[in-house]
């Protein structure tokens, strides 16, 4: 799709006085650097992340990814917890955010009345202003006291033993774990999403959503069958964007999240992420193979978001061949 | 154009002004974070005094090794000591500076600071999970007379690697046979259960809000947001506080001069009321100095803090060490020489 919207580059057109010349081939050299100098960062962090993590990478080969063991004392290393933790986490908080984000952006662009439509705006962004340390400490503060209180005490003792409902709000009963991590990731994420969506729905020609109105449909039915469908393929990265950043999230999750590498068993349990791990313990690793095996947990991060990336451009190429 | 002039100005301006910096006489260390503020002190007041800057980058201890290992700075700090023959390894020289002591901190609704009397072997067991419920026979023996709550533990434990995580750790492995073989000691381990909090903070505020739950904090934070903290039992079987004067007395009684390079983690040490958890924290540096200068300046700055600091330390609820050891220490410095060979601070 991006191949064929934008149209091969017409040949520049120079100016023929020297000046301007001068002036083309300074401006065409700065970005060619500056391109350059992107791709030379990122085959740089790859290059450095893999030698970093060499010596962890060839002792516990492929098995790192799936070995739940993490102990420094015996230096036996795998990554399994937390990659389980960062893919869980991230997927509840794109769950839980994208319907948000989603009702923001419809309602700012469809129903709210003009005078609203900047505070609400506004509210949303600053939301995405808000350093993510931020976010941890509220997030452990405030809102786990008040999540284990209002969700979690009377989720727990709702649940009939040996149900499955049981299995899933196992845990300490102070709201930390998995599910509180992944709402506020999803508060994290949420403004991100609302306000490119906003955007997205912004460009839809007026003169598009006016003919629909004009054929009787309902606000529903010109969101979900005229709007929606025709920004579909710049959603898609919109929530590819958020799911960048709750993948990447490192703070916030670490204060919640409760730290423990093994697999989470249930919604409330303690779990860990790889960002949160190579927060945790980067800086305290004295042993080399502890250090190689937190860098190689960084490399592995980087594979997901890379893998992440490439879905949405496959998903975006699909949708583009389809309409 | 006149941008680029503008930042290339800069960049000079910057690179004098350091060099400046440089000659007028600092130091630099880098590493552990729990003596970063005391250290940071010291510091202030002695440039006041001296003009010699401090240029300390609380980075980690195990951060603080690696640079000095790297010479990067001028000395490397540590909560967790290394032994002597990984000090000669590398050709370092290990001493301690100030001492600090690790609090068991519980929630238990009702209860007063001080009311719950805890052994070390308890400790490790309700860490490893063997005790589960505060209500355990076990637990109820070492509090005779005292009503324990049919309130399952909640085990709170650091989640980023800390030397005090190293200390506590090295505690368990010492009173429990079970700890040792099974888990170990180090600044992270693999717990067998509970939750990790990111942090002292992090931990006292799990275990706040989380009745039932037991945790371990350094005793500044302990002292300052008055948790409940247990009494423990110390080498003579008394059950004592946890007091500036009790690791102090863990400090006074430790067997230095039978510590080669200083390596001594107080624990459980003999003596009247020497709080079983204790743990100095270290400095590193090169024994061979190739700026004799630079290696004097650093020994005359911890000379002066020795000296001098023992105010500002306590303010910060540190704990000085006791004056016997000071004297080994400064003894010992005989070993950090100049390129001649002659002791660079005497």
């Amino acid at each position: 799709m991006t191949e064929t919207a934008i149209p091969d580059a017409a040949p520049v057109r120079r100016r023929s006085a020297p000046r301007g010349a001068l002036i083309g081939q300074v401006f065409e050299g700065l970005c060619f650097g500056a391109a350059t100098l992107l791709l030379a960062a990122l085959g740089g962090i790859i290059v450095s992340l893999v030698i970093g993590g060499w010596p962890a990478l060839s002792k516990f080969g492929v098995g790192f990814l799936f070995s739940a063991a993490w102990n420094p004392v015996t230096d036996v290393y795998g990554a399994a917890g937390p990659i389980v933790g960062t893919l869980i986490t991230a997927a509840l908080a794109l769950l839980l955010a994208l319907p948000i984000a989603g009702g923001v952006a419809f309602f700012l662009t469809e129903l709210c009345p003009a005078r609203l439509r900047r505070p609400i705006g506004t509210a949303v962004e600053l939301l995405a202003g808000i350093p993510s340390i931020v976010y941890g400490m509220w997030g452990l503060f405030v809102f786990a006291p008040l999540f284990a209180r209002f969700i979690q005490l009377p989720l727990m003792s709702a649940a009939k033993p040996g149900s499955l409902l049981e299995t899933l709000t196992t845990g300490i009963p102070n709201g930390s774990g998995i599910l509180p991590a992944s709402i506020i990731l999803a508060i994290m994420i949420l403004p991100f999403m609302a306000a490119t969506l906003r955007e997205l729905l912004l460009t839809v020609p007026a003169a598009v959503r006016e003919s629909a109105y004009g054929l009787g449909a309902t606000t529903a039915e010109v969101v979900l069958s005229v709007t929606l469908p025709y920004v579909r393929q710049g959603a898609i990265g919109a929530v590819m964007l958020g799911l960048g950043r709750a993948l990447g999230e490192t703070m916030a999750v670490t204060f919640i999240i409760g730290n423990s590498h093994t697999f989470p068993k249930s919604l409330f349990d303690s779990g860990s992420t790889i960002a949160s791990t190579i927060a945790n313990e980067f800086t305290e690793a004295t042993s080399p193979i502890h250090t190689a095996a937190l860098i190689s947990l960084g490399l592995v991060l980087f594979l997901i978001t890379f893998a992440v990336l490439g879905l949405a451009r496959l998903l975006l190429r699909q949708q583009g061949a389809k309409l | 154009m006149l941008k680029i002039l503008g930042a290339a100005f800069g960049a000079a301006l910057i690179v004098g002004v350091a060099t400046q910096a440089a000659a007028a006489g600092s130091i630099s260390g880098a590493g552990a974070t729990f003596p970063a503020p005391v250290y940071n002190k010291w510091a202030e007041a002695y440039k006041a005094q001296t003009q010699t800057a401090l240029n300390y980058q609380a980075i980690g201890s195990g951060g603080g090794i690696k640079q000095i290992q790297a010479s990067t700075v001028d000395f490397g700090a540590s909560d967790k000591p290394l032994k002597l023959e990984d000090q000669a390894k590398d050709g370092l020289v290990m001493f301690p500076t100030v001492i600090g002591g690790i609090v068991p901190v519980m929630n238990l609704p009702g209860f007063k600071p001080g009311q719950l009397k805890m052994t070390g072997a308890n400790l490790a067991d309700i860490y490893r999970g063997a005790i589960k419920n505060w209500n355990d026979p076990i637990l109820a023996k070492a509090n005779p007379g005292l009503k324990l709550p049919n309130l399952p533990i909640t085990v709170v434990h650091r989640s980023d690697g800390s030397g005090t995580t190293f200390l506590f750790t090295s505690y368990l492995s010492l009173e429990a046979p079970h700890w040792a073989s099974e888990v170990g000691a180090n600044d992270s381990v693999q717990w067998p259960v509970g939750l990790g909090g990111k942090g002292n903070d992090g931990v006292a505020a799990f275990v706040k809000q989380t009745p039932g739950s037991i945790g371990y904090v350094e005793y500044a934070y302990a002292k300052q947001n008055a948790m409940t903290y247990a009494l423990m039992q110390d080498k003579a079987g008394q059950f004592i506080a946890p007091t500036a004067a009790n690791f102090k007395a863990a400090a006074a009684n430790a067997k230095w001069t039978e510590a080669p390079g200083f390596y001594l983690l107080l624990l459980d040490q003999p003596g009247a009321n020497a709080w079983p958890i204790t743990g100095a924290t270290f400095i590193l540096m090169h024994a061979k100095q190739t700026d004799a200068a630079k290696g004097k300046d650093v020994l005359a700055f911890f000379d002066w803090a020795y000296k001098n600091g023992d105010a500002a330390a306590e303010q910060l609820d540190y704990v000085p060490l006791p004056a016997n050891v000071k004297d080994l220490i400064r003894k010992s410095w005989s070993k950090i020489v100049g390129p001649d060979g002659k002791p660079v601070y005497k």
